[in-house]
Protein backbone atom coordinates (compact mmCIF):
# COMPACT_ATOMS: atom_id res chain seq x y z
CA UNK A 1 0.00 0.00 0.00
CA UNK A 2 3.01 2.15 1.20
CA UNK A 3 4.48 1.56 -2.60
CA UNK A 4 0.99 1.98 -4.30
CA UNK A 5 1.04 5.51 -2.70
CA UNK A 6 4.85 6.57 -2.93
CA UNK A 7 4.66 5.01 -6.71
CA UNK A 8 1.48 7.25 -7.26
CA UNK A 9 2.81 10.38 -6.17
CA UNK A 10 6.24 9.88 -7.83
CA UNK A 11 3.91 9.12 -11.21
CA UNK A 12 1.87 12.85 -10.97
CA UNK A 13 5.27 14.65 -10.09
CA UNK A 14 6.46 13.09 -13.90
CA UNK A 15 3.07 14.05 -15.12
CA UNK A 16 3.71 17.28 -13.65
CA UNK A 17 6.70 17.75 -15.36
CA UNK A 18 5.69 16.65 -18.37
CA UNK A 19 2.40 18.55 -17.94
CA UNK A 20 4.05 21.73 -18.58
CA UNK A 21 6.30 20.92 -21.47
CA UNK A 22 3.06 19.24 -23.47
CA UNK A 23 0.73 21.91 -22.49
CA UNK A 24 3.10 24.17 -24.67
CA UNK A 25 3.74 21.87 -27.51
CA UNK A 26 0.00 21.04 -27.88
CA UNK A 27 -0.81 24.62 -27.97
CA UNK A 28 2.00 25.38 -30.80
CA UNK A 29 0.15 22.47 -32.69
CA UNK A 30 -2.95 23.70 -32.30
CA UNK A 31 -2.41 26.86 -33.64
CA UNK A 32 0.21 26.54 -36.14
CA UNK A 33 0.36 23.07 -37.11
CA UNK A 34 4.01 23.15 -36.43
CA UNK A 35 5.71 19.52 -35.03
CA UNK A 36 8.07 21.29 -32.66
CA UNK A 37 11.43 19.08 -32.78
CA UNK A 38 13.23 21.98 -30.59
CA UNK A 39 10.41 21.33 -27.56
CA UNK A 40 12.73 19.18 -25.72
CA UNK A 41 15.72 22.28 -26.30
CA UNK A 42 13.72 24.72 -24.61
CA UNK A 43 12.92 22.65 -21.43
CA UNK A 44 16.92 22.07 -21.56
CA UNK A 45 17.94 25.64 -22.34
CA UNK A 46 15.04 26.73 -19.35
CA UNK A 47 17.47 24.32 -16.50
CA UNK A 48 21.26 25.63 -18.31
CA UNK A 49 19.81 28.94 -17.73
CA UNK A 50 18.27 28.48 -14.69
CA UNK A 51 21.69 27.50 -13.33
CA UNK A 52 23.48 30.29 -13.99
CA UNK A 53 20.92 32.63 -12.40
CA UNK A 54 20.97 30.10 -9.20
CA UNK A 55 24.82 30.52 -9.04
CA UNK A 56 24.75 33.87 -8.58
CA UNK A 57 21.90 34.33 -6.45
CA UNK A 58 20.58 31.04 -4.73
CA UNK A 59 17.21 31.66 -5.51
CA UNK A 60 15.45 29.43 -7.78
CA UNK A 61 12.51 31.45 -8.15
CA UNK A 62 14.77 33.98 -9.89
CA UNK A 63 16.46 31.36 -11.77
CA UNK A 64 12.94 30.20 -12.80
CA UNK A 65 11.58 34.09 -14.05
CA UNK A 66 15.12 34.29 -15.56
CA UNK A 67 14.56 31.15 -17.71
CA UNK A 68 11.02 31.63 -18.84
CA UNK A 69 11.97 35.33 -19.79
CA UNK A 70 14.80 34.44 -21.67
CA UNK A 71 13.57 31.02 -23.22
CA UNK A 72 9.98 32.69 -24.31
CA UNK A 73 12.04 35.27 -26.08
CA UNK A 74 14.12 32.64 -28.08
CA UNK A 75 10.58 30.90 -29.22
CA UNK A 76 9.57 34.08 -29.74
CA UNK A 77 11.95 35.26 -32.40
CA UNK A 78 12.19 31.97 -33.62
CA UNK A 79 8.42 31.92 -34.33
CA UNK A 80 8.55 35.56 -36.01
CA UNK A 81 11.80 35.58 -37.67
CA UNK A 82 12.04 32.18 -38.90
CA UNK A 83 9.01 29.48 -39.07
CA UNK A 84 6.46 31.92 -40.13
CA UNK A 85 8.39 32.41 -43.68
CA UNK A 86 6.56 28.31 -43.86
CA UNK A 87 2.88 28.90 -42.80
CA UNK A 88 2.19 26.36 -45.12
CA UNK A 89 4.88 23.87 -44.99
CA UNK A 90 4.65 21.73 -41.69
CA UNK A 91 7.61 19.50 -43.32
CA UNK A 92 9.96 22.77 -43.59
CA UNK A 93 8.92 23.80 -40.48
CA UNK A 94 9.66 20.50 -39.43
CA UNK A 95 12.99 20.77 -40.61
CA UNK A 96 13.99 24.01 -39.10
CA UNK A 97 12.95 23.15 -35.56
CA UNK A 98 14.86 19.78 -36.18
CA UNK A 99 18.08 22.35 -37.06
CA UNK A 100 17.31 24.54 -34.06
CA UNK A 101 17.39 21.65 -31.64
CA UNK A 102 20.85 20.34 -33.00
CA UNK A 103 22.02 23.86 -32.97
CA UNK A 104 20.34 24.44 -29.15
CA UNK A 105 22.55 21.59 -28.13
CA UNK A 106 25.91 22.71 -29.25
CA UNK A 107 25.11 26.09 -27.89
CA UNK A 108 24.60 24.55 -24.58
CA UNK A 109 27.10 22.27 -24.69
CA UNK A 110 29.49 25.17 -26.00
CA UNK A 111 28.19 27.55 -23.11
CA UNK A 112 27.45 25.31 -20.34
CA UNK A 113 29.84 22.67 -20.60
CA UNK A 114 28.83 18.76 -20.84
CA UNK A 115 29.02 18.21 -16.80
CA UNK A 116 25.69 17.06 -15.07
CA UNK A 117 24.14 18.70 -12.60
CA UNK A 118 21.34 19.54 -10.82
CA UNK A 119 19.84 22.66 -9.38
CA UNK A 120 19.71 23.35 -5.81
CA UNK A 121 16.69 22.59 -3.95
CA UNK A 122 14.52 26.32 -2.81
CA UNK A 123 14.83 26.28 0.93
CA UNK A 124 12.36 24.62 3.15
CA UNK A 125 11.59 21.90 0.77
CA UNK A 126 14.34 20.37 0.56
CA UNK A 127 13.23 17.51 2.98
CA UNK A 128 10.09 15.13 2.77
CA UNK A 129 7.07 14.88 4.61
CA UNK A 130 6.00 11.95 6.30
CA UNK A 131 2.42 10.56 6.72
CA UNK A 132 2.51 7.55 8.72
CA UNK A 133 3.77 5.11 6.61
CA UNK A 134 4.46 7.19 3.42
CA UNK A 135 7.65 9.23 3.73
CA UNK A 136 7.56 11.68 -0.03
CA UNK A 137 9.82 14.47 -0.76
CA UNK A 138 7.89 17.59 -0.14
CA UNK A 139 9.36 19.17 -2.90
CA UNK A 140 8.04 16.76 -5.63
CA UNK A 141 4.74 17.58 -4.08
CA UNK A 142 5.09 21.17 -4.77
CA UNK A 143 6.30 20.88 -8.10
CA UNK A 144 2.41 18.97 -8.47
CA UNK A 145 0.21 22.17 -6.84
CA UNK A 146 2.50 24.44 -9.17
CA UNK A 147 2.04 22.12 -12.16
CA UNK A 148 -1.79 22.33 -11.58
CA UNK A 149 -2.07 25.75 -10.27
CA UNK A 150 -0.70 26.44 -14.17
CA UNK A 151 -3.11 23.75 -15.77
CA UNK A 152 -6.07 25.66 -13.67
CA UNK A 153 -4.78 29.28 -14.85
CA UNK A 154 -4.26 27.96 -18.54
CA UNK A 155 -7.66 26.61 -19.04
CA UNK A 156 -9.19 30.08 -16.81
CA UNK A 157 -7.73 31.74 -19.92
CA UNK A 158 -8.38 29.35 -22.57
CA UNK A 159 -12.20 28.96 -21.66
CA UNK A 160 -12.87 32.06 -19.82
CA UNK A 161 -11.10 35.17 -21.71
CA UNK A 162 -11.47 36.56 -24.56
CA UNK A 163 -7.89 35.87 -25.76
CA UNK A 164 -8.42 32.49 -24.70
CA UNK A 165 -11.62 33.00 -27.50
CA UNK A 166 -9.23 34.05 -30.16
CA UNK A 167 -7.41 30.91 -29.78
CA UNK A 168 -9.81 29.09 -30.04
CA UNK A 169 -11.39 30.78 -32.47
CA UNK A 170 -7.39 30.08 -34.49
CA UNK A 171 -7.44 26.57 -33.94
CA UNK A 172 -10.86 26.03 -34.89
CA UNK A 173 -10.34 28.03 -38.51
CA UNK A 174 -7.50 29.92 -38.68
CA UNK A 175 -7.77 31.45 -41.83
CA UNK A 176 -11.59 32.60 -40.75
CA UNK A 177 -9.78 33.89 -37.79
CA UNK A 178 -7.77 36.56 -39.76
CA UNK A 179 -11.04 37.16 -41.88
CA UNK A 180 -12.16 38.63 -38.38
CA UNK A 181 -9.70 40.43 -37.25
CA UNK A 182 -7.30 38.07 -35.54
CA UNK A 183 -3.75 38.89 -36.59
CA UNK A 184 -2.97 35.23 -36.25
CA UNK A 185 0.83 35.55 -37.34
CA UNK A 186 1.47 37.82 -33.90
CA UNK A 187 -0.61 35.14 -31.74
CA UNK A 188 1.11 32.31 -33.28
CA UNK A 189 4.46 34.10 -31.80
CA UNK A 190 2.87 34.90 -28.32
CA UNK A 191 1.73 31.25 -28.07
CA UNK A 192 4.80 29.60 -29.60
CA UNK A 193 6.51 32.12 -27.05
CA UNK A 194 4.34 30.83 -23.88
CA UNK A 195 5.08 27.42 -25.20
CA UNK A 196 8.99 27.78 -24.74
CA UNK A 197 8.25 29.36 -21.30
CA UNK A 198 6.12 26.60 -19.44
CA UNK A 199 8.64 23.86 -21.62
CA UNK A 200 11.84 26.10 -19.63
CA UNK A 201 9.55 26.45 -16.62
CA UNK A 202 9.18 22.55 -16.48
CA UNK A 203 12.42 22.54 -16.79
CA UNK A 204 13.74 24.87 -14.22
CA UNK A 205 10.95 22.87 -11.63
CA UNK A 206 11.95 19.11 -12.56
CA UNK A 207 15.89 20.96 -11.98
CA UNK A 208 16.63 19.99 -8.19
CA UNK A 209 15.92 16.27 -9.45
CA UNK A 210 16.30 15.35 -12.86
CA UNK A 211 19.02 18.02 -13.39
CA UNK A 212 20.85 19.18 -16.51
CA UNK A 213 22.93 17.14 -18.71
CA UNK A 214 23.95 16.89 -22.49
CA UNK A 215 21.49 14.41 -24.82
CA UNK A 216 18.60 16.09 -21.84
CA UNK A 217 16.73 17.56 -24.57
CA UNK A 218 16.46 14.60 -27.02
CA UNK A 219 15.33 12.26 -23.62
CA UNK A 220 12.14 14.49 -23.01
CA UNK A 221 10.99 14.71 -26.37
CA UNK A 222 9.40 11.60 -27.12
CA UNK A 223 7.53 11.92 -23.67
CA UNK A 224 6.29 15.00 -24.81
CA UNK A 225 5.04 13.67 -28.01
CA UNK A 226 3.61 10.89 -26.87
CA UNK A 227 1.66 12.86 -23.89
CA UNK A 228 0.58 14.94 -26.90
CA UNK A 229 -0.45 11.89 -29.37
CA UNK A 230 -2.61 10.16 -26.86
CA UNK A 231 -4.05 13.64 -25.21
CA UNK A 232 -4.82 14.48 -29.06
CA UNK A 233 -3.29 17.44 -30.94
CA UNK A 234 -4.09 20.78 -30.16
CA UNK A 235 -6.00 19.96 -27.21
CA UNK A 236 -5.29 21.27 -23.18
CA UNK A 237 -7.44 18.92 -21.85
CA UNK A 238 -5.73 16.38 -24.16
CA UNK A 239 -2.51 17.51 -22.43
CA UNK A 240 -3.20 16.93 -19.15
CA UNK A 241 -4.87 13.60 -19.23
CA UNK A 242 -2.07 12.50 -21.65
CA UNK A 243 0.69 13.57 -18.70
CA UNK A 244 -1.25 11.96 -16.22
CA UNK A 245 -1.55 8.58 -18.28
CA UNK A 246 2.08 8.92 -19.42
CA UNK A 247 3.82 9.67 -16.13
CA UNK A 248 1.66 7.30 -14.08
CA UNK A 249 2.12 4.10 -16.80
CA UNK A 250 6.34 5.33 -17.19
CA UNK A 251 6.64 5.58 -13.52
CA UNK A 252 4.88 1.90 -12.46
CA UNK A 253 6.61 0.43 -15.83
CA UNK A 254 10.35 1.56 -14.89
CA UNK A 255 9.30 0.31 -10.83
CA UNK A 256 7.76 -3.20 -11.87
CA UNK A 257 8.84 -4.15 -15.18
CA UNK A 258 12.40 -1.69 -15.79
CA UNK A 259 13.94 -4.10 -18.90
CA UNK A 260 10.24 -2.88 -21.01
CA UNK A 261 10.19 0.71 -20.03
CA UNK A 262 9.63 1.76 -23.74
CA UNK A 263 6.96 -1.02 -24.87
CA UNK A 264 5.15 -0.20 -21.83
CA UNK A 265 5.64 3.99 -22.51
CA UNK A 266 4.95 3.15 -26.37
CA UNK A 267 2.09 0.61 -26.29
CA UNK A 268 -0.29 2.84 -24.82
CA UNK A 269 0.29 4.93 -27.62
CA UNK A 270 -0.04 2.56 -29.95
CA UNK A 271 -3.21 1.02 -28.68
CA UNK A 272 -5.06 4.78 -28.61
CA UNK A 273 -3.91 5.49 -32.39
CA UNK A 274 -5.37 2.33 -33.44
CA UNK A 275 -8.61 2.90 -31.57
CA UNK A 276 -8.88 6.68 -31.55
CA UNK A 277 -6.54 7.79 -33.94
CA UNK A 278 -7.26 11.77 -33.30
CA UNK A 279 -6.24 10.86 -29.66
CA UNK A 280 -7.89 11.02 -26.70
CA UNK A 281 -9.54 14.60 -26.64
CA UNK A 282 -8.04 15.60 -30.24
CA UNK A 283 -10.57 16.33 -33.56
CA UNK A 284 -10.36 15.17 -36.71
CA UNK B 1 -17.17 52.93 -51.73
CA UNK B 2 -15.73 50.30 -53.16
CA UNK B 3 -13.65 50.17 -56.36
CA UNK B 4 -12.45 46.90 -58.36
CA UNK B 5 -10.23 47.40 -61.02
CA UNK B 6 -8.38 44.59 -63.36
CA UNK B 7 -8.62 42.16 -60.38
CA UNK B 8 -6.28 39.01 -61.13
CA UNK B 9 -6.07 36.04 -58.96
CA UNK B 10 -4.82 32.62 -59.01
CA UNK B 11 -4.70 29.92 -57.57
CA UNK B 12 -1.68 28.42 -58.58
CA UNK B 13 -1.20 28.17 -61.91
CA UNK B 14 -4.93 27.99 -62.34
CA UNK B 15 -5.98 31.57 -63.36
CA UNK B 16 -9.27 32.49 -61.61
CA UNK B 17 -10.22 36.13 -61.58
CA UNK B 18 -9.27 37.50 -64.94
CA UNK B 19 -9.70 41.44 -64.49
CA UNK B 20 -12.31 42.00 -62.26
CA UNK B 21 -13.75 45.29 -62.32
CA UNK B 22 -16.58 46.77 -60.25
CA UNK B 23 -17.64 49.28 -57.85
CA UNK B 24 -20.02 48.71 -55.04
CA UNK B 25 -22.13 52.17 -54.13
CA UNK B 26 -22.47 53.24 -50.71
CA UNK B 27 -25.20 52.45 -48.98
CA UNK B 28 -26.63 50.43 -51.59
CA UNK B 29 -26.74 46.89 -52.18
CA UNK B 30 -24.55 45.48 -55.35
CA UNK B 31 -25.02 41.85 -56.43
CA UNK B 32 -22.63 40.13 -57.95
CA UNK B 33 -24.26 37.20 -59.97
CA UNK B 34 -22.88 34.17 -61.72
CA UNK B 35 -23.08 30.32 -61.79
CA UNK B 36 -20.94 27.76 -60.23
CA UNK B 37 -17.32 28.30 -60.71
CA UNK B 38 -17.07 31.42 -62.44
CA UNK B 39 -14.84 32.86 -59.67
CA UNK B 40 -17.70 34.48 -57.37
CA UNK B 41 -15.99 32.95 -54.04
CA UNK B 42 -12.17 33.81 -55.37
CA UNK B 43 -13.47 37.29 -55.30
CA UNK B 44 -14.77 37.43 -52.11
CA UNK B 45 -11.64 35.60 -50.72
CA UNK B 46 -9.40 38.39 -52.68
CA UNK B 47 -11.50 41.33 -50.96
CA UNK B 48 -11.31 40.57 -47.70
CA UNK B 49 -7.14 39.13 -48.32
CA UNK B 50 -7.53 35.72 -48.20
CA UNK B 51 -6.42 34.90 -51.42
CA UNK B 52 -4.90 38.46 -52.43
CA UNK B 53 -4.83 39.44 -55.94
CA UNK B 54 -1.70 38.68 -57.99
CA UNK B 55 -2.37 42.22 -59.83
CA UNK B 56 -5.02 44.84 -60.08
CA UNK B 57 -6.40 47.42 -57.17
CA UNK B 58 -9.22 46.71 -54.68
CA UNK B 59 -9.90 50.64 -53.26
CA UNK B 60 -12.11 51.32 -49.90
CA UNK B 61 -12.94 54.60 -49.91
CA UNK B 62 -9.70 55.42 -52.10
CA UNK B 63 -7.59 53.41 -49.76
CA UNK B 64 -5.41 50.76 -51.23
CA UNK B 65 -6.30 47.25 -49.56
CA UNK B 66 -5.45 45.01 -52.36
CA UNK B 67 -2.68 43.83 -50.41
CA UNK B 68 -3.09 43.95 -46.88
CA UNK B 69 -3.72 41.07 -44.80
CA UNK B 70 -6.89 39.67 -43.71
CA UNK B 71 -6.63 41.37 -40.35
CA UNK B 72 -6.39 44.69 -41.64
CA UNK B 73 -8.76 45.04 -44.37
CA UNK B 74 -11.16 43.65 -41.30
CA UNK B 75 -10.37 46.53 -39.03
CA UNK B 76 -10.69 48.93 -42.12
CA UNK B 77 -14.23 48.00 -42.20
CA UNK B 78 -14.54 44.87 -44.85
CA UNK B 79 -16.81 42.08 -43.04
CA UNK B 80 -17.35 38.79 -44.82
CA UNK B 81 -19.88 35.86 -44.83
CA UNK B 82 -18.34 33.37 -46.00
CA UNK B 83 -19.44 30.57 -48.20
CA UNK B 84 -20.76 27.91 -46.19
CA UNK B 85 -21.35 29.89 -42.73
CA UNK B 86 -17.77 28.88 -41.26
CA UNK B 87 -19.27 29.37 -37.60
CA UNK B 88 -16.39 28.88 -34.93
CA UNK B 89 -17.57 25.36 -33.58
CA UNK B 90 -15.92 25.28 -30.40
CA UNK B 91 -16.69 28.72 -29.22
CA UNK B 92 -19.98 29.63 -27.95
CA UNK B 93 -22.10 32.58 -29.42
CA UNK B 94 -21.47 35.00 -27.47
CA UNK B 95 -17.77 34.24 -28.15
CA UNK B 96 -17.85 33.93 -31.62
CA UNK B 97 -19.51 37.68 -31.97
CA UNK B 98 -17.10 39.20 -29.25
CA UNK B 99 -13.99 37.93 -30.62
CA UNK B 100 -14.83 39.70 -33.86
CA UNK B 101 -16.45 42.81 -31.84
CA UNK B 102 -16.26 46.59 -31.71
CA UNK B 103 -18.42 47.49 -28.84
CA UNK B 104 -21.38 45.33 -27.18
CA UNK B 105 -23.54 43.00 -28.28
CA UNK B 106 -26.46 44.34 -26.81
CA UNK B 107 -27.50 45.55 -30.30
CA UNK B 108 -26.78 43.11 -32.59
CA UNK B 109 -28.75 40.61 -29.97
CA UNK B 110 -31.40 42.67 -30.49
CA UNK B 111 -31.73 42.36 -34.11
CA UNK B 112 -31.34 38.96 -34.27
CA UNK B 113 -32.91 37.49 -30.75
CA UNK B 114 -32.75 34.01 -31.37
CA UNK B 115 -28.83 34.35 -30.75
CA UNK B 116 -29.37 36.05 -27.50
CA UNK B 117 -31.87 32.70 -26.53
CA UNK B 118 -28.86 30.85 -27.51
CA UNK B 119 -25.83 32.80 -26.65
CA UNK B 120 -24.37 30.11 -24.49
CA UNK B 121 -24.10 27.45 -26.97
CA UNK B 122 -21.56 26.13 -29.39
CA UNK B 123 -21.29 26.53 -32.65
CA UNK B 124 -21.61 23.06 -33.72
CA UNK B 125 -25.21 22.89 -31.23
CA UNK B 126 -26.72 25.39 -33.97
CA UNK B 127 -28.96 24.48 -36.82
CA UNK B 128 -28.35 25.81 -40.34
CA UNK B 129 -30.09 28.75 -40.23
CA UNK B 130 -29.19 30.17 -36.65
CA UNK B 131 -25.68 29.43 -38.03
CA UNK B 132 -26.24 31.45 -41.19
CA UNK B 133 -27.57 34.10 -38.48
CA UNK B 134 -24.54 33.58 -36.74
CA UNK B 135 -22.12 34.36 -39.72
CA UNK B 136 -24.17 37.87 -40.67
CA UNK B 137 -24.14 38.62 -36.98
CA UNK B 138 -20.48 38.03 -36.52
CA UNK B 139 -19.90 40.21 -39.63
CA UNK B 140 -21.74 43.06 -38.23
CA UNK B 141 -20.66 43.12 -34.58
CA UNK B 142 -17.39 45.03 -36.22
CA UNK B 143 -19.65 48.11 -37.71
CA UNK B 144 -18.50 47.35 -41.38
CA UNK B 145 -18.35 49.81 -43.91
CA UNK B 146 -18.91 47.09 -46.23
CA UNK B 147 -20.57 43.66 -45.77
CA UNK B 148 -19.76 40.96 -48.53
CA UNK B 149 -22.26 38.01 -48.24
CA UNK B 150 -20.79 34.99 -50.29
CA UNK B 151 -24.03 32.88 -50.83
CA UNK B 152 -25.72 33.24 -47.97
CA UNK B 153 -29.11 31.58 -49.41
CA UNK B 154 -27.08 28.28 -50.00
CA UNK B 155 -29.11 25.43 -48.32
CA UNK B 156 -31.56 27.46 -46.38
CA UNK B 157 -34.92 26.18 -46.20
CA UNK B 158 -37.29 29.01 -47.82
CA UNK B 159 -38.67 30.30 -44.84
CA UNK B 160 -35.24 31.20 -43.24
CA UNK B 161 -34.18 32.62 -47.42
CA UNK B 162 -37.09 34.85 -46.44
CA UNK B 163 -35.61 35.93 -42.93
CA UNK B 164 -31.88 36.46 -44.63
CA UNK B 165 -33.77 38.38 -46.98
CA UNK B 166 -35.66 40.84 -44.36
CA UNK B 167 -32.02 40.72 -42.78
CA UNK B 168 -30.60 42.41 -45.48
CA UNK B 169 -33.49 44.56 -46.36
CA UNK B 170 -33.25 46.16 -42.74
CA UNK B 171 -29.25 46.82 -43.06
CA UNK B 172 -29.93 48.10 -46.34
CA UNK B 173 -32.16 51.08 -44.79
CA UNK B 174 -29.53 51.52 -41.76
CA UNK B 175 -26.99 52.50 -44.35
CA UNK B 176 -24.84 49.36 -44.90
CA UNK B 177 -22.87 48.79 -47.90
CA UNK B 178 -23.74 45.22 -48.89
CA UNK B 179 -21.97 43.24 -52.00
CA UNK B 180 -24.17 40.36 -52.18
CA UNK B 181 -22.35 37.35 -54.26
CA UNK B 182 -25.25 34.95 -55.27
CA UNK B 183 -25.94 32.08 -57.71
CA UNK B 184 -29.89 32.39 -56.71
CA UNK B 185 -30.56 35.40 -58.95
CA UNK B 186 -34.34 35.48 -57.85
CA UNK B 187 -33.22 35.99 -54.35
CA UNK B 188 -30.86 39.30 -55.53
CA UNK B 189 -32.48 41.18 -57.44
CA UNK B 190 -35.48 41.21 -55.05
CA UNK B 191 -32.74 42.71 -52.87
CA UNK B 192 -30.33 44.93 -55.42
CA UNK B 193 -29.99 48.37 -56.15
CA UNK B 194 -27.22 47.35 -59.47
CA UNK B 195 -26.23 43.52 -60.38
CA UNK B 196 -23.28 42.85 -62.10
CA UNK B 197 -22.92 38.85 -63.73
CA UNK B 198 -19.97 37.22 -63.68
CA UNK B 199 -18.48 34.84 -66.28
CA UNK B 200 -15.48 32.63 -66.45
CA UNK B 201 -13.35 35.10 -64.19
CA UNK B 202 -14.71 38.19 -65.78
CA UNK B 203 -17.27 40.85 -65.03
CA UNK B 204 -19.21 40.43 -68.60
CA UNK B 205 -22.56 42.70 -68.05
CA UNK B 206 -23.64 45.55 -65.82
CA UNK B 207 -27.20 46.21 -65.07
CA UNK B 208 -30.32 47.53 -63.07
CA UNK B 209 -31.60 43.86 -61.10
CA UNK B 210 -35.15 44.75 -63.07
CA UNK B 211 -33.50 45.12 -66.25
CA UNK B 212 -31.31 42.14 -65.30
CA UNK B 213 -34.73 39.67 -64.72
CA UNK B 214 -36.02 40.66 -68.41
CA UNK B 215 -33.21 39.54 -70.02
CA UNK B 216 -33.92 36.66 -71.24
CA UNK B 217 -30.20 35.61 -73.06
CA UNK B 218 -28.52 37.00 -69.98
CA UNK B 219 -30.84 34.69 -67.62
CA UNK B 220 -30.41 31.76 -69.53
CA UNK B 221 -26.94 31.65 -70.77
CA UNK B 222 -24.81 33.12 -68.15
CA UNK B 223 -26.91 32.60 -64.68
CA UNK B 224 -28.66 29.01 -65.45
CA UNK B 225 -32.20 30.32 -64.92
CA UNK B 226 -35.00 28.72 -67.20
CA UNK B 227 -36.41 30.58 -70.50
CA UNK B 228 -39.54 32.71 -69.49
CA UNK B 229 -42.57 30.02 -69.64
CA UNK B 230 -40.72 27.27 -67.92
CA UNK B 231 -42.16 29.18 -64.31
CA UNK B 232 -40.95 32.12 -62.89
CA UNK B 233 -38.62 30.70 -60.13
CA UNK B 234 -34.93 30.20 -60.94
CA UNK B 235 -33.61 26.71 -61.33
CA UNK B 236 -31.47 25.84 -58.03
CA UNK B 237 -28.19 24.73 -59.37
CA UNK B 238 -26.98 21.52 -57.58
Amino acid sequence: MTYLITQTLNGLFSAALLFLIASGLTLAFGVMKIVNIAHGSFYMLGVYVASTVVLRTGSLFAGAVVAILVVAAVGFLMQRVFLRRFPADPLAQMMMTMGFALLFRDLALMIWGGDPFTLQYPGRLRESIEMGEVVFPSYRLFVIVVAALVGVGLWIVNEKTLIGARLRATVDDPEMASAIGINVARLSGVVFAVGAGLAAFGGVMGGPILGGYAGLDFDLLPLAFVVVIVGGMGSLKGALVGSIVVGMIDNFGKALVPELSYFTLFAPMMVVLALKPTGLYGRA
Amino acid sequence: MLAVTDLHTYYGESHVLQGVSLDAARGAVTAVLGRNGVGKTTLCRSLVGLTPARAGRIALNGVDITRLPPYRIHRLGVSLVPQGRRIFPSLTVRENLAIAARGDLDRVFSVFPRLAERAGHRGNELSGGEQQMLAIARALVARPLLLVLDEPTEGLAPVLVAEVAAVIRRLREEGTSILLVEQNVAFAVKLADWAHVMSRGRIVHSTDPAALWNNEEVKTQLLGVPPAGAGARPRRDL
